[in-house]
């Protein structure tokens, strides 16, 4: 009895450690490489000075909701989006809500000028070498990160938003 | 689920078909067949325990009859992948959605539905082979520990009915005892470990070979951990990079740590008129390319910093990059794979007088990092309005960009002069010149460009390598060690009908047969028979 016992627990183990091996190598294979920007966890740091030479480090916005936008000036629906965004801003800045729009490594003339043409007064910043999208694993332009003034990532958002959306989300992060 | 105690005392466990020590039958069964060595007969426990989930799923995987299935579905699968080109291979710009079923038809939109498309890493392929896998350490265990047990236990006298359904038996009525020694020492020459006992024989070698299908099967099994390792983060990389002349970048998969500077790409060719090698292939298709090389210095970025902090790069060593001489640290390889050549970096434009056509000064633009105003002498400006790198006309008939590449550059200047204090506008593309507020005094005459090469580079990294390289060395061991040596072994015993002789091997009988040949040669003993051979009427020797 006692050896049979035993041989339960050897091939329980055994089984175990093959199983949890397999486990491991799908949860890897399939779910873990998105893992690097993900909703519920806390936006990877970073920082950045906007057009007027000012320094913006993500975490010293916590308390604040930070409507993080990333973008180009050739992108069409970033460009759509932005009168929008100015819009939104303005409503919300004193509410606690901070856009940060990070470009993604074009020039600062290019850059300026698509700034000044739009009257953008949220912090406009170049993020040369492209270390931030690689931080935050971006993909197509525009993509959106809300944020909320825990610095928790509320959602991410690929593609254009209208009005509706961007204030919904402004709500959603608002303190 | 009783042991069975064999008559010549040894206790064996159940399931056991030949007896551990003594080879007899445990079935008491008195039949002339010939026995079936496999296993040495042992009680193969996945076979005979059943009782709860656990000894279920151990006894599917045990089976050799579930591996083997599992070995031809994953071979199936995989023969199904190759049927069309697997997502990776498509065209770049290619959506696979729509590709497939273009170039294919209805047979190609099935394929990319069923997913056949990224096949070889899709859950079901990697359940199948993470199956065999399981199959592979649960079938070997459950065989190689009792071989083992039998191996080890083994009597020198074998029960008569063992020895009497060897494939190889012989009987010798009236046996000379100096035939035996004889036998005794022809077996010790030839590398037989052999035990004595009461007068009877046995000699044994090469049972190492029996280990080779497991020592194989640990190979496999490591090699399998070692592709399993790839996914684990940092276990292995493979990424592209490009990178500009005097460009500066982190390299992709270093997490920032490392970062690369393009010093310089060199294409070169060979010359044409020269006495060099190829000059027909030359003649025939224009140019053969001699060497591809990246000139490169690498850095050390700060580590911990987060992201977009300004930093200090320490410099680690410059290294030119050529094809199949990568650039390596710290495990990373840096292979230089693809390139672009002239690729525009700067554009220069002189202000001149239309009519005079008198030059006022000339300026160059970055086209990566275009100024907002360029000064010339005496009061003489020009300023970017609009930069546009990759210039076309949208859909409302504006001037705009397609990417941020410099591909085909355009400006939008404001010219100031002396005489025209509040401006020009003019807008330059390459070979247009269009003054869209009304006839100017003076334009933007192109003046030429400078160009720089661009290098593609992919980065590897497969910290893996070393174990699938363990595991493919351990499986050719275990290849070997089971095919050039084979386990014989002998049996002599006294009985009352005269002298046993047996013999038994795992493989290549005939040379089995040679070497019983030799050690009874010029003895009374009677050559062993083929016994299978016999009954089959030899058509099957």
């Amino acid at each position: 009895m006692k050896k049979k016992k035993r041989r339960l627990l050897v091939r329980t183990i055994i089984l175990s450690i093959l199983f949890s091996a397999v486990g491991y190598t799908m949860y890897a294979q399939f779910f873990a490489e998105k893992e690097k920007v993900v909703v519920g966890e806390k936006a990877p740091d970073f920082v950045l000075e906007d057009l007027n030479g000012e320094k913006h480090k993500l975490s010293d916005y916590e308390g604040k909701g930070v409507f993080l936008n990333f973008w180009g000036t050739w992108c069409k629906p970033c460009a759509k989006e932005m009168p929008v965004m100015q819009n939104q801003y303005e409503q919300f800045k004193d509410k606690g809500v901070e856009i940060l729009a990070v470009n993604a490594d074009e020039t600062e003339l290019a850059v300026n000028r698509f700034s000044k043409s739009y009257g953008l007064t949220f912090p406009v910043m170049i993020d040369d070498g492209g270390e931030v999208q690689t931080a935050y694993d971006i993909g197509p332009l525009p993509t959106t990160i809300l944020i909320d003034s825990k610095g928790e990532i509320v959602d991410i958002f690929e593609g254009g938003l209208d009005e509706q959306k961007i204030k919904e989300y402004m709500d959603n992060i608002k303190p | 689920m009783k042991e069975v105690k064999c008559e010549c005392g040894h206790v064996n466990p159940h399931g056991t078909i030949l007896c551990e020590a003594c080879g007899k039958p445990t079935n008491g069964e008195n039949s002339k067949k010939l026995l079936d060595m496999r296993y040495e007969g042992s009680a193969r426990r996945s076979q005979t325990y059943n009782k709860t989930v656990i000894d279920h799923i151990w006894n599917f995987f045990s089976s050799v009859k579930v591996g083997i299935w599992l070995i031809v579905l994953t071979l199936i699968a995989s023969a199904f992948g190759t049927i069309y080109p697997q997502e990776a291979y498509i065209p770049i710009n290619a959506d696979p959605s729509t590709y497939y079923e273009e170039q294919y038809g209805t047979l190609g939109a099935l394929y990319y539905q069923l997913g056949f498309h990224n096949l070889y890493s899709s859950w079901w392929y990697l359940l199948l082979i993470a199956s065999i896998g399981i199959s592979l350490v649960i079938c070997s265990l459950d065989r190689v520990i009792p071989l083992h047990r039998a191996l080890k236990k083994q009597l020198v006298t074998r029960h008569e009915s063992f020895l009497q359904r060897q494939r190889f038996f012989s009987v010798t009525e009236n046996p000379l005892e100096s035939d035996i020694n004889k036998v005794e020492e022809r077996l010790k020459k030839r590398g037989y470990r052999v035990k004595k006992e009461e007068g009877n024989l046995l000699g044994e070698k090469g049972r190492f070979s029996r280990w080779g299908p497991y020592v194989n099967h640990i190979g496999l099994i490591i090699f399998l951990i070692g592709a399993m390792l790839r996914v684990v983060p940092g276990m292995y990389i493979d990424k592209t990079m490009w990178l500009r002349e005097g460009e500066t970048k982190a390299i992709p998969g270093t997490n920032g740590e490392y970062f690369l500077e393009n010093n310089q790409f060199i294409y070169e060719e060979y010359g044409k008129d020269s006495d060099e090698v190829f000059q027909k292939t030359i003649d025939r298709v224009g140019a053969v390319a001699k060497n591809y090389q990246t000139d490169v210095t690498l850095y050390k970025g700060q580590e911990g910093k987060i992201a977009g902090e300004d930093q200090k790069l320490v410099k680690q060593k410059d290294f030119p990059i050529k094809v199949n001489e990568p650039l390596k640290f710290d495990g990373y390889a840096v292979y230089q794979v693809d390139y672009r050549l002239n690729e525009l970096s700067e554009m220069k434009l002189s202000l001149d007088d239309k009519q005079s056509g008198e030059s006022f000064g000339t300026i160059s633009i970055d086209l990566h990092n275009p100024k907002d105003t360029y000064e010339l002498k005496q009061g003489y400006r020009v300023e970017i309005l609009s930069y546009f790198p990759d210039f076309y006309f949208n859909e409302e008939g504006n001037p705009d960009t397609k990417t941020k590449t410099p591909s085909n550059p355009a400006f939008v200047f404001k010219m100031f002069t002396p005489d025209r204090q509040e401006g020009e506008t003019s807008f330059v593309a390459i070979r247009q010149n269009v003054e869209p507020l009304g006839e100017n005094k003076y334009k933007m005459t192109f003046a030429g460009i400078d160009t720089k090469n661009v290098t593609g580079l992919t980065v590897h990294k497969d910290s893996t390598l070393w174990i699938l390289g363990l595991g493919g060395l351990i499986f050719m061991i275990g290849v070997i060690q089971g095919m050039y040596w084979n386990h014989r072994r002998i049996w002599v015993r006294h009985t009352a009908q005269g002298l046993f002789m047996a013999s038994h091997t795992n493989k290549n009988w005939f040379g089995l047969k040679r070497e019983l040949e030799k050690v009874i040669e010029g003895t009374a003993i009677v050559m062993p028979e083929d016994q299978q051979e016999k009954k089959k009427g030899g058509d099957k020797a």
